[in-house]
């Protein structure tokens, strides 16, 4: 009879983090910002239909870096929790925290009960009624969740590039201000990146109900000029 | 409360309806056991119209719910949203058509976010049969709802209108529709006025004079309400989306049809 390897506990988790991570880090990242009239969020994508940003609900949007199917199908499943929800009770019952519990929840669970984790890192969105009343909930592959009100950043490099963001961070800069320096700190000093490497999206309090916007080529091109 | 994720075999898709089907058991089927014989008395709402003009579409409504000969509400709304290019109107049971109209809306936005692209025109019109069609139970037990769709085709760059029957039947019309217990009164209104190519404030007042008509002969049709300041609501579906007329323009357009019509009797 042959005995099973004994692994330390400690091991395994700390293998999973490290294959989860290299996972993620081959993908590009994305900056989440608030701006004076909402939220803008960046991401590094050439691909014109693979989103990394969507919609979920009138005030609450979607952002997920590393592997697309993974992310694609915990959006899916966002928006169904908002939808149902919404349905069930009132729109204004939908919220940003709850939604970005239930990721860390799954994440978390993957991550400890599955032979292998997700590669992925989470962004939920909530443009708040005033500026300071934004929130940016930062879910990781093993389901730890952080709350951030100025800016986030998902993905490979995101150390360096909270440092860039960071340093040219302002309260009370308008829509291509933001843009900018996000664009910027994404391509670090090395790589200058134009609208065709961007997807570019947007929850703005003057949009009406459904306050997500996508920024096309061509508007991103003037907002980067 | 869990995240909604399913395996593929059973993932919903797009489809919100089927996804509180498994979630909840929520819309589908409801209360099939109601006793045949006891007839339901529920409010009901009348009269909504629809007529294409030269960019886009005119939909209209009376305010009037009736139960019977009470009048149940004064001020109900039975023209709505449907998404950005679209809109629907009801006529019938007022609880279960706006019921409908909700649940109608959020499908609709449902699909848009997880697809990532809206619906086409005739694929909205075809997913509001299918649910006027899942109510044929309760409408056979004398809680008929019956809707009016219409839009701006984006494809097609021009207005259509979609009418039901209870079996979830829909046709398309090309120039104009009413629908309601004084919808045969407003038709014959709009078939009189209605011409290739009219404005925006044509159509608008010819939706005006179509309800006043109605309301004239049709004891659950309210007129306009002088007395609390109640009109019709009125939306146009055009390239730029749907906006419902404001309620002065309402007025005042009203107030002139009166005027004119105060002006012919003194002749």
């Amino acid at each position: 009879m042959s005995m099973p390897y004994y692994v330390a506990p400690e091991q395994v988790m700390k293998d999973r983090a490290e294959y989860a991570q290299k996972g993620i880090a081959r993908g590009r990242s994305l900056v989440a910002t608030t701006y004076d009239a909402g939220i803008a969020m960046v991401a590094e994508n050439p691909s014109r239909s693979l989103h990394k940003i969507s919609e979920i609900y009138d005030r609450i949007a979607f952002g997920g870096v590393g592997k697309y199917n993974e992310y694609d199908q915990l959006r899916v499943a966002g928006i169904r929790h908002a939808d149902t929800k919404g349905y069930a009770y009132s729109r204004e019952d939908v919220d940003a925290r709850s939604l970005a519990n239930l990721y860390a929840q799954y994440l978390g669970n993957v991550f400890t009960h599955e032979m292998k984790p997700l590669e992925v890192e989470i962004l939920v969105a909530e443009l708040g009624e005033s500026q300071n009343q934004n929130q940016l909930y930062h879910v990781a592959y093993e389901g730890t969740i952080t709350d951030e009100d100025r800016f986030a950043v998902l993905g490979g490099d995101a150390e360096t590039i909270t440092e860039r963001v960071g340093a040219a961070w302002q309260a009370d800069w308008d829509l291509a201000a933001a843009v900018k320096a996000a664009t910027t700190a994404l391509g670090g000093p090395d790589r200058a990146l134009g609208a065709g490497d961007l997807e570019v999206a947007i929850l703005s309090r003057i949009n009406g109900r459904r306050t997500f916007r996508r920024i096309d080529e061509a508007e991103l091109a003037q907002l980067l000029a | 409360m869990a995240l909604p994720l399913f395996p593929p075999e059973r993932d919903p898709g797009p489809d919100f309806v089927g996804l509180l089907r498994i979630t909840s058991g929520q819309p589908d089927a409801p209360a099939r056991t109601l006793d045949a014989l006891t007839p339901v008395q529920a409010p009901h709402g009348t009269t909504v119209v629809a007529l294409r003009y030269l960019d886009g579409v005119v939909m209209a409504g009376d305010r009037r719910a009736t139960a019977g000969n009470i009048i149940a509400h004064h001020a109900m709304q039975k023209v709505f949203p449907a998404d950005r290019f679209s809109a629907v109107a009801i006529a019938g049971t007022a609880g279960m058509a706006i019921e409908m109209v909700r649940l109608f809306q959020v499908q609709l936005e449902h699909y848009e976010k997880v697809e990532g692209a809206t619906l086409s025109l005739e694929g909205k019109a075809n997913q509001l049969a299918q649910m006027v069609r899942q109510h044929l139970p309760l409408a056979m037990q004398g809680l008929a709802v019956v809707p009016l769709f219409a839009g701006f085709d984006t494809a097609r760059s021009t207005g259509r209108i979609f009418n039901y029957d209870v079996t979830g039947g829909h046709y398309e019309d090309t120039d104009f529709q009413a629908t309601g217990s004084g919808g045969r009164d407003a038709r014959s209104t709009i078939k009189l006025g209605w011409r290739e190519g009219l404005g925006r404030d044509e159509a608008v007042d010819l939706a005006i004079q179509s309800l006043y008509d109605a309301a004239d002969e049709d004891s659950a049709t309210g007129g306009p309400d002088l007395v609390r300041g109640i009109y019709p609501i009125i939306a146009v579906v055009d390239a730029a989306g749907y906006r419902e007329v404001p309620e002065d323009e309402v007025a005042e357009r009203f107030g002139a049809l009166i005027a004119r019509k105060q002006a012919e009797r003194a002749q």
